[in-house]
């Protein structure tokens, strides 16, 4: 081996004496470092292989450089406002602009300083020592030593009073801080999950409390709205925003699909929701919770041909004519029915309003739901 | 008389002024020469952990610049921005901010594109980076922290960038909110309360935007941020693995020395790294949430997917059965199997896997060198069995796109994807046992043979024989004496010599002609070179 050992432990003096390089090898020496292999890839200096590098290293410097400035006129002087389709769309270009030149930018800086190491810097091969014996015996008696001794020093071991007490006194500082901080977040779930705003409320809609169906806008549902075979998502016509500050349109609880089977289909109720439908003997108009029973999402695309509602966060499928029975996907429960009638309105058209809230929880599964 | 001897000591250049004034108040000189001189190896695998570093300090800067005009509030607005289709909508403030971000900033989508893209890429590098310590074994005595480091990284890094991808309260992020609040709520016992203390009341409240944007911004990224120092004070301390090679040893490690090499090349990587994200936020279009909606608890778009982390969770709860279980007047929902307790069980079994590796090979000794993964078949193919699982399972959250792709069946692909998440996790663990073994028999063999050069010679029995190169001494049947050594094996007749130094020929398109002094200086060095080697060998042999 070649290596240039110097002595560990050589003096300032010497030091002052030897070249850099010198010094330098020196210093890999007292710190565990020895350099096996350490060549000049340009020994002789000023050739044309070397030039050459340089030059593609510096080149590399330079298209940053200018991809930079690239960038900084892109931001200011290129287009960037949105404008509807059919008018010129010259904004398309800003951002893959800024991007591609960020990038040039980035991407040459980062080439330039590898090529550096790698073209122009020394080759070496270096060998450093792990030093990952395990502590001396010596090391680890006296630490022993030294933690038993302080241990005995507070006379723990022998104090339970003390020790019985700190630990009390322990428990409550940790304890306090986590009571403090997740108990101010804890609220008490109640009975929240088991009610919707379609629950009748006397007090909003005297005298029935019967809630009316409205669309996203407010628009009150008529059976006259949907043709047969067709879907329209309705809410509780609730103004009044409950204590999570949600009204009727905004509560994650709303949304409810009614459906207007085509002539001829019949539905299988489940036992206790026979006259959920209107008209109440021969059911053409259902309503169903449109949250999914699985894990919440919207249940929102029917399948006129097959009957079948999806879901599509986890495609379950729901059997509108056996009462939204869940037929495939991971879905357990079929979809709450709204127990729906009709009234006539102020203007004399016929409208829905909900018999009832849901007679079980919508949505997702809980501990507490029987 | 000192201060004569002072002044001729002393440094005279302002570096040498400034490193004085540092040295004199922090005694830096030995522990900064240590951390200069300090060797790091140099493998390409050893990239994936600084791809995940690098992409968390663009997350931070460009998560910086976000703050500045994202407005985390769930409170009701009315758009009034340049994107007009979205015109006089009523929203959030944190959609509306984040379309501001996207159309009325300048510059401000493509920072918010390179945050998301650095986002996967952060959680991708982690991934791929923990495969690579799992199949080297790097994760052995005395690692072991490191890799549970590792493990909280990726479990954080996926819940950080989950609550990222809910800020901008657009249509899909609020559809995967609704489902982790559906997860929440299957827990048996405290779901119910869990997932009230967590939105402050039923879903979705008004106050989990406000909540999810400090554990995002402040309370996630510190944590990271501490583990990603323990992670590389670890590696400081216990010094990077290495792959056996000729001259290496379980006592020495090593590469280049940090300062200027390993620095420069480093550095050159954090903006390689980094121009690739520009690239991506620039020219790839990610999470257009102009496109999606504010959201509405009432709607959602068919086919949309979650970010690629979270799909193998979407893969699970597609696949598991619609088992529901009722116990005693309360409801286990079949959501808890799938999302929560599978988790769990993978996340257990990670934790577990250095402690039982080493307790079932009664493996109780420290190690520094690498393995090649062909040499712990049984780690290997357990590997690749959980990979499998794995990817079955993140294929299955994009079952309907599958479906849709290639007119499949819906029940196919689940039913499909049931049986394969039970059939192919073992098969693999099968093949790549065999394959393992096969590879391992043919480096023995051509230890023992040599490589095959391809010539073929015709004895003089007319028996067609091809002609072997041995790679080292051989004994008196003409069979190699090198043991393996857990390096590679040159198996192509190019692959031989490649420990010596390469020459290149310089230049491109014609090699480089010198002048005739340059030339000569250069002829003149290289004989010494040759001169030198010979004498080594002659030394060493
Ligand atoms: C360490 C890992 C991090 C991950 C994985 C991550 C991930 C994400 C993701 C996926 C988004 C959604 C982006 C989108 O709109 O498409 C996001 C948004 C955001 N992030 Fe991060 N992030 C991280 C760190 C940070 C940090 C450190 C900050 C600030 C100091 C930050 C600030 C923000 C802000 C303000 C937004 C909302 C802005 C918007 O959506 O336009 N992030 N993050
Ligand atoms: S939420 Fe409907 S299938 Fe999962």
């Amino acid at each position: 081996m070649s290596t240039t050992r110097s002595p560990a432990g050589v003096s300032a003096h010497e030091l002052r004496d030897m070249t850099p390089e010198q010094a330098m090898l020196a210093g890999t020496e007292a710190d565990g470092v020895h350099i096996v292999h350490r060549r000049d890839r340009f020994p002789v200096r000023g050739t044309k292989a070397e030039k050459r590098a340089e030059r593609g290293v510096a080149l590399a410097f330079l298209v940053s450089a200018l991809a930079g400035v690239g960038f900084v006129v892109a931001f200011v002087a290129l287009p960037f406002h949105w404008h509807l389709p059919g008018t010129p769309q010259t904004f398309r270009f800003y951002t893959p602009a800024l991007g591609g030149l960020l990038a040039v930018m980035l991407l040459f800086m980062g080439v330039g300083l590898v090529l550096w190491a790698k073209w122009l810097m020394p080759e070496e091969e270096v060998v450093q020592d792990r030093h990952d014996e395990p502590s001396s015996e010596e090391d680890r008696l006296m630490t022993q030593a030294t933690l038993a001794v302080g241990l005995e020093d507070t006379g723990l071991p022998r104090r339970s009073l003390i020790l019985r007490t700190l630990g009390l006194a322990g428990g409550a500082i940790a304890t306090v801080p986590l009571v403090a901080m997740v108990g101010a977040m804890i609220k008490k779930p109640g009975k929240q999950l088991e009610h919707t705003l379609f629950a009748p409320n006397t007090k909003l809609f005297p005298p029935s409390g019967r809630i009316p169906l409205v669309y996203s806008d407010w628009r009150r549902v008529s059976p006259d709205d949907l043709l047969p075979g067709s879907i329209a998502t309705v809410f509780p016509g609730v103004h009044e925003e409950g204590p999570d500050g949600k009204n009727g349109i905004t509560s994650a609880a709303s949304p409810t699909l009614v459906i207007r089977l085509r002539p001829g289909q019949q539905i299988e109720a489940r036992k206790g929701q026979a006259g959920f439908g209107w008209p109440p003997d021969a059911p053409e108009y259902l309503a169903f919770s449109k949250i999914c029973t699985h894990a919440g999402c919207p249940a929102s695309l029917y399948e006129q041909q097959t009957t079948r509602l999806l879901c599509p966060c986890h495609q379950s499928q729901f059997e509108v004519l056996k009462d939204a029975k869940p037929v495939f996907g991971p879905a357990t429960r079929s979809l709450p029915k709204l127990p729906i009638d009709v009234e006539i309105g102020s203007d004399g058209r016929q409208y829905f309003v909900a018999r009832a809230d849901f007679n079980e929880p919508i949505g997702p599964a809980f501990w507490e739901r029987s | 008389m000192s201060t004569t001897t002072r002044r001729s000591n002393g440094p005279r250049t302002p570096q040498g002024k400034a490193a004085k004034f540092f040295d004199d108040r922090l005694n830096l000189a030995g522990p900064m020469r240590k951390q200069l001189n300090k060797v790091f190896p140099d493998h390409w695998t050893f990239m994936m952990g600084e791809i995940a570093l690098y992409s968390f300090i663009v997350l931070l800067l460009t998560g910086t610049y976000l703050t500045f005009f994202f407005d985390p509030s769930s409170a009701e607005t009315v758009y009034h921005g340049r994107y007009l289709p979205m015109q006089g909508i009523p929203m959030s403030r944190a959609y509306a901010s984040t379309l501001n971000i996207s159309f009325d900033v300048r510059g401000g989508l493509i920072i918010r594109q390179i945050h998301h893209w650095a986002a996967l890429m952060f959680v991708g590098a982690m991934l791929i980076h923990m495969f690579r310590v799992f199949f080297t074994g790097a994760f052995r005595k005395p690692r072991e922290l490191n890799w549970l480091i590792g493990l909280t990284l990726i479990v954080l890094g996926i819940i950080e960038g989950f609550a990222g991808y809910t800020l901008p309260d657009d249509l899909l992020s609020g559809t995967g909110l609704r489902i982790a609040d559906a997860i929440m709520l299957s827990i048996p016992v405290i779901g119910t309360w869990v997932s009230f203390l967590v939105f402050g009341g039923t879903f979705p409240g008004d106050v989990i935007i406000e909540r999810f944007y400090i554990a995002h911004v402040l309370l996630i990224p510190a944590i990271l941020a501490a583990l990603i120092g323990a992670h590389l004070a670890l590696i400081v301390r216990q010094k990077h693995t290495e792959f056996p090679a000729p001259g290496r040893s379980e006592h020495t490690v090593s590469g280049e020395r940090v300062f200027p090499t390993y620095a420069a090349k480093a550095g050159g990587f954090f903006f390689i790294v980094a121009a690739v994200l520009a690239a991506l936020g620039g020219l790839a279009q990610i999470n257009p949430v102009w496109l999606f909606g504010p959201y509405n608890p009432a709607q959602v778009s068919s086919g949309s997917q979650p970010d690629w982390y979270m799909m193998f969770l979407d893969g699970s709860t597609r696949l598991f059965p619609s088992w529901e279980v009722r116990l005693w007047g309360h409801t286990l929902a079949p959501l808890f199997w799938p999302t929560v307790v599978l988790p769990t069980i993978l996340l257990t079994l990670a934790i577990g896997y250095p402690f039982l590796e080493a307790k079932m090979t009664r493996d109780t000794l420290p190690h520094n060198m690498l393995q090649r993964p062909r040499d712990v078949p049984v780690r290997t193919a357990l590997g690749v069995m959980a990979l499998t699982f794995y990817l079955v399972l993140f294929l299955s959250g994009g079952n309907d796109i599958i479906a849709k792709a290639f007119d499949i069946s819906l029940n196919a692909m689940t039913w499909g994807g049931r049986i394969l998440l039970l059939i192919l996790p073992p098969l693999f663990y099968i093949v790549t046992y065999r394959i393992c073994l096969g590879l391992q028999r043919h480096d023995r063999e051509v230890l023992e043979h040599g490589v095959e050069t391809g010539i073929v010679k015709v004895l003089p029995t007319g028996e067609f024989i091809e002609v072997h190169q041995p790679l080292g001494p051989v004994d008196a049947h003409g069979h190699g004496r090198l043991a393996y050594a857990g390096t590679q094996v040159p198996k192509r007749m190019n692959q031989l010599g490649a420990g010596t130094p390469l020459r290149h020929v310089r230049g491109f398109f014609y090699p480089v002609k010198e002048k005739p002094e340059i030339q000569a200086a250069l002829d003149e060095l290289e004989a010494l070179e040759v001169d030198q080697h010979d004498v080594q060998h002659q030394l060493t042999d």
